[in-house]
């Protein structure tokens, strides 16, 4: 299985097929369906210093192929996560890694410091890209100084794997992929949702309580895929690449167009065996086009 | 354990035009597991951009005899509009058995089960188990008009029924909170399924005569077991995802009487 060995920083996947936080609670909900270590990692929920209720219902509403989400990072803090949740999932035999988001620098640094000791929690995502908090997330990706003032003083605490995750509400994502890979980034992740509105024309109404949301879903998919492939050509760091995959011909996409390793998002609702299925569809690329290591396809679009 | 299985349609009956009546049983024919009254499953509607999250139904019956699940549905809209026009012999793909389910009532207490609509759907599930754990239901279901009430003949075997329509064209006219049984009979507990502002009335009616109130909650459900999120109700324990935690819940938990 060492074809589909990938590294991202100092972290070692045994495949690159990973599952986007938010979509994927703490893996324990999909244990009935799929066994986790069939999958390179697990992107855990996002995580704050202290703990959230997230924003009022309703906080979903369904779009073409698509969904618009304003969960706003609901999660009992890092100290629960520590206690509570920690001492479960650092049992699974695959990377855990957690999604770290909070609304000044200071809570950033503070929940990293946190984490940084757990055995079992080999790197974190840094969440510069939430669109569903007044506060942080955000306001740190869509901006250069910002994102790479943050990321500064995350790496003065933090050793191990460092992901940022980026967002794709930007006029030039590139550009900001390139401030964070200064300060010392391991690699970047893209994208996170994009800001969106749904109404209901009967009633006049918005369909998200906060008004606004993230979009995901397929209905992403070609913006994301730019987006990596933009990413790609800028940076020297390993990319995640995300938006919209729902089997293994995106997640090839993807890849193609970039991506060291891939995260299925949305669709592990629809299907939430669709992770290992698109491991499963990988290899069978891989064999039909006689090709030895994964490493091989990133960035080779034939152009 | 949840699973995602392939159904085959073992038949689908209109109940009126609107209401379809669903009996479907696993295509590898494996035996259905355990399932219980509340619970439900998470059905896919195939090749549509439009519709792109599953649909949340109830179970309304599970025979555990035929190996088949009864799913009481109404055409609301695209999603439920296209489940309601398969056939017979078409396939259709679920997660189950999801969420919570009703807890038993306490020896020889005195209990009715409140249905409006297609609400209904899992008091016929429930009803009948607390028929077979020896408990005498009684059951008091409303509709707009009379061939809204679906299964009537079916809750007329499990216990004693009471109805009203919006319109008199069905047992008493009016409310269904309105029905006179509500005033002249002293219950110990009360189910419920129905329009959310049902539900209210009736956990405030409940809460008034201390009545213990177990309601089923309808949220919206892009993932239906617990990984995204976004069927919170407020509770007093802070936010609660209805999916995993309901969609049973008392009405105790709840923030709707305060
Ligand atoms: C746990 C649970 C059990 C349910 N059991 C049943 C059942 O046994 N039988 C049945 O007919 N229906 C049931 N429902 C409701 C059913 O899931 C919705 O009617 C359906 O999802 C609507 O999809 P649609 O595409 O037809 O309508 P849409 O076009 O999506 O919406 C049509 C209308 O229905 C509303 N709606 C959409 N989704 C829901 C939802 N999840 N709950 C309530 N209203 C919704 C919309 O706001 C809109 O007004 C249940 C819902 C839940 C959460
Ligand atoms: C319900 C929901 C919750 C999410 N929560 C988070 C989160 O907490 N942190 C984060 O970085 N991204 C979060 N995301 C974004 C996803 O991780 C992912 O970036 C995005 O959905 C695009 O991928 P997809 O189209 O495959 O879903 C969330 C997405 C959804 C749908
Ligand atoms: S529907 Fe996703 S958590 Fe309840």
């Amino acid at each position: 299985m060492d074809r589909l060995k990938v590294n991202i920083g100092k972290l070692e996947l045994r495949n690159p097929v990973m599952t986007a936080s938010g979509t994927f609670g703490y893996g324990d909900e999909f244990t009935d369906f799929i066994d986790l270590s069939r999958l390179g990692g697990i992107f855990v929920k996002g995580t704050t210093l202290e703990p959230r209720q997230g924003n009022d219902y309703p906080r979903m509403a369904e779009t073409a192929s698509g969904m618009l989400n304003s969960v706003g990072l609901q999660n009992k803090g890092v100290d629960y996560f520590l206690s509570d949740i920690y001492p479960r999932i650092k049992e699974y035999d695959t990377h855990m890694i957690v999604n770290v988001n909070g609304s000044t620098l200071e809570d950033y640094v503070a929940c990293t410091e946190a984490l940084a000791d757990l055995d079992k929690i080999p790197a974190i995502e840094l969440n510069i890209s939430c669109p569903n908090v007044k506060e942080g997330g955000m306001i740190f990706g869509i901006s250069c100084t910002s994102a790479a003032n943050l990321v500064k003083a995350v790496r003065k605490v933090y050793d191990k794997t460092l992901i940022v995750k980026l967002s794709p509400n930007v006029t030039d994502i590139a550009e900001i992929a390139l401030a964070v890979e200064a300060e010392g980034a391991d690699s970047v992740s893209l994208v996170n949702t994009f800001l969106g509105m749904a109404i209901d024309a009967e009633k006049r109404k918005p369909k998200l309580s906060t008004v606004t949301g993230g979009l995901s879903g397929p209905c992403i998919k070609p913006i994301a895929l730019r987006m990596v492939w933009q990413v790609y050509k800028a940076v020297k760091i390993p990319i995640i690449g995300m938006g919209g995959i729902s089997n293994w011909k995106d997640a090839i996409e993807f890849i193609l167009a970039g991506s060291q390793a891939i995260q299925v998002g949305t669709y592990n609702f629809i299907n939430p065996t669709v992770s290992v299925e698109i491991v499963d569809g990988i290899l069978e690329y891989m064999d039909r086009h006689n090709i030895d290591s994964i490493n091989d396809l990133v960035g080779k679009l034939d152009y | 354990m949840k699973q995602k299985l392939d159904f085959i349609i073992n038949s689908n009956d209109a109940l009126n035009k609107q209401i379809f009546l669903l009996k479907v049983s696993p295509k590898n024919g494996a035996p259905l597991p355990d399932m219980y009254p509340g619970q439900f499953v998470h059905l896919l509607v195939h090749d549509s951009s439009s519709i792109f999250l599953r649909r949340p139904l109830s179970i309304n019956y599970f025979d555990k005899e035929k190996n088949e699940i009864w799913l009481l549905l109404l055409s609301a809209g695209g999603g439920t509009k296209r489940i309601s026009e398969m056939k017979a012999g078409e396939s259709i793909n679920l997660i189950f058995p999801l969420g919570n389910s009703f807890s038993l009532p306490k020896p020889r207490q005195k209990i009715l089960l409140i249905g409006g609509g297609v609400g209904t759907a899992p008091l016929l599930f429930l009803g009948k188990r607390l028929l077979s754990e020896g408990f005498e239901p009684e059951f008091l279901l409303g509709g707009r008009t009379a061939i809204d009430i679906s299964q009537l003949e079916h809750f007329e075997r499990t216990g004693k029924v009471y109805t009203t329509t919006e319109d008199g064209s069905l047992g008493e006219k009016g409310l269904i909170t309105h029905h006179p049984v509500l005033e002249e009979t002293k219950f110990d507990k009360i189910y419920t399924c129905g329009p959310r502002p049902m539900m209210v009335a009736i956990a405030k009616y409940a809460a008034h005569n201390e009545i213990d109130c177990e309601v089923s909650l309808e949220n919206h459900m892009p993932c239906g077991f617990g990984a995204c999120l976004c069927c919170v109700e407020k509770t007093k324990r802070g936010n609660i995802c209805v999916c995993t935690e309901g969609p049973v819940f008392n009405i105790k938990e709840l923030k709707w009487i305060d």
